[in-house]
Order: structure tokens, then sequence, then C-alpha cells
């Protein structure tokens, strides 16, 4: 297989036509990487729910670096709601860092919370968990990269796996929740 | 030939200055002073936003003088990029634009670099100079 994991040109939006050509790198490399680091992260912690939060974590500070790279170099420009905003995620930042696209679904009344589903998750080419690892979200770190990243766009959600292969599922579906926006504005009263 | 760039600063979201150089003989200032003009200018640029009669401002993109022009973009983090240059200096913006990009590169993922701290980053400042030696040919009047 060696479709990239980098950046992936071109894009979706006719706007990107500029993209820059972004690296690609070996996808067997990549994927074998974050193995390595899943089973580290097990042997040092030895609890799966600490693994989860460790990897969530981990992807939260890959989130708020990452969102400059995908700002600076997709020109998508300011999202006047959640919802397109989940569809920039599904459609160009997937693309981008992952290779691949998600699909938007299932949205609630109050359009603050939806699914991203992805059909195809190169995470977990290889993987097959074992019995001892059952309440493993092995590909947590996408749910704190997301969290991450929206945090520095002024956006606090919440983001967890509700559907996973691993776990026999038919596909992989994230909740993506928007639980606060915080206002950009100058956040001082004029009587402060 | 002196650069049409006299300086460049870098504010993150809470007005802090983490970064700034100079690139010329003119308008060079001690550190006292650019600490000065980054807090002047975050605070400024928060004032236009305010003073916009119209929704949906973002603050003072380009603020032209008698003896100088300073070109500011803001990235959507929040994170202020600008340069202080020669007057009626043209494409201060995609310069702005390609330091934004190089700070992505060679800050941001240095995984050394501590997020919103001051930026010391050695191949950040190389390829900065390159990209403004680069430009003085392509930009200016």
């Amino acid at each position: 297989m060696s479709t990239g994991f980098g950046l992936m040109a071109p894009l979706l939006r006719p706007s990107d036509a500029s993209a820059p050509n972004v690296e690609k790198v070996n996808a067997e490399l990549f994927t074998l990487t974050y193995g390595a680091i899943v089973r580290q992260l097990l042997t040092d912690f030895e609890d799966v729910d600490e693994v989860n939060k460790q990897l969530d974590t981990m992807g939260y500070h890959i989130g708020i670096r990452l969102i400059d790279d995908f700002l600076s170099k997709s020109n998508v420009t300011r999202c006047t709601e959640f919802k397109e905003t989940a569809e920039v995620i599904a459609k160009v930042g997937f693309k981008m860092f992952l290779g691949v696209t998600a699909t938007v679904a299932n949205w609630d009344a109050d359009g603050t919370e939806c699914s991203l589903i992805l059909d195809d998750n190169p995470l977990v080419d290889y993987v097959e968990l074992p019995e001892t690892c059952q309440g493993l979200y092995y590909c947590n770190v996408l749910c704190g990269v997301i969290r991450g990243a929206l945090e520095m766009v002024s956006m606090r959600t919440e983001v967890k796996w509700v559907r996973d292969v691993l776990h026999g599922d038919d596909t992989f579906e994230m909740r993506l929740k928007l639980l606060k926006q915080v206002p950009e504005e100058y956040p001082y009263k004029d009587d402060e | 030939m002196a650069s049409n760039v006299y300086n460049l600063f870098i504010i993150n979201k809470s007005g802090g200055l983490i970064f700034y150089k100079d690139y010329g003989s003119l308008g060079r200032l001690d550190t006292n002073d650019s600490l000065r003009l980054a807090s002047l200018w975050h605070s400024m640029h928060a004032i236009s936003q305010q003073l916009s009669p119209t929704l949906g401002c973002y603050g003072i993109e380009l603020l032209e003088a008698d003896t100088f022009d300073l070109r500011c973009f803001q990235a959507l983090t929040g994170t202020k990029f600008f340069v202080v240059a020669e007057p009626g200096t043209q494409g201060l913006d995609s310069l702005l634009k390609n330091v934004y990009g190089l700070y992505v590169d060679y800050v941001l993922k240095n995984p050394f670099y501590e997020v919103e701290m001051p930026i010391r980053c050695e191949l950040f400042d190389l390829s900065l100079t390159q990209l403004i030696r680069k430009d003085k040919g392509v930009i200016g009047r």
C-alpha cells in the first residue's frame, strides 16, 4: 500500500487548486509507528482505560498544533456554522492527513451533535484486538486530534467513538458534540 | 540595498510577543520598543474590530503611514503575524502567508517548542531569513 498519509493534494475545494505539493509518507511506516506507540502505552500503563485517556491526550496535543498546518495549507475560510465545520473536517481534514474522507451523518435537532463515519481507516489496516484489550479504542488519538484542533478555533467539543470495526461493528463512527462556542471577541468589558 | 522589510513580529492569541526580528538597517527596535509596539498593535487590532460599523470585521489588515506600511495577518487560531516595511511595499500579504507556513513547519511541528511561548527555533530563523532575502528581489516598488 503506498497511499500517502502526509498531506494529500489535490484537495477538494476549488479554492484549494493552489494547495502546495505536500509530502507523503509511507503508509506502513505510519501504521506500524502508531501500533508501536499503542503497544508501548499498554505496556506502560497496564490499563486499557488509562491508555484510551493517554491516546486522547496525545491526540489533543497533536491537534492544537495541527490546526494551523491545516489552515495554512488548505486555504479553507472561516466556517459560518458547526455543520460546515463538520463537513470540512470530514472532507478536507481527513483527506489531508489520513488520505480518506468521512461521511457526516446523524445530526441532532439542534445541529450541535453529529457522527463522522469512516468506512476506511488506515490506522487499523493490520490490527486485531486481543481478548485482553476489548475495551481499547485503538484510534482514540483521532478523537483527541479533533478536540484539540477545534479548541484552537474557539469550539469546545466532546469527541468519542461509538462504533469501531475492531469491536465487531460494521464501520467506524465517531460522535462529535459541540459543547460551547467560545466567542472570539475581546474578552474584557468596558468597565473592567 | 536595504531590505524593504524592516521588522517582523508574531504575537500569540493572548497578545504576547513570541517572535521579533529586524531585517534591515532602518527601523530597528530594541527589546523594550518591540514589546511596546507589539502590545500596542494587539490592542489596536482588537479596538479596530469594535470600531467597525459592519458585522464580521476581524481587525486592521493594513496600516499605511508616510514613513512605513504595517501589514497584519491573523490566522483563524488567533496568532497574528505582522511586518513593518517601506511605504508602498507590495506583496506583503503573501509574504505573511509564507511566514505562517514556515511557522507551522519549523515552530509548531518542532516537538520541543512549547505552544504559545517565545519562539527560539534556529531552523525557523534561517528559513525566514532566506524567505525575506528571496522576496527582496520580488516585492518592492
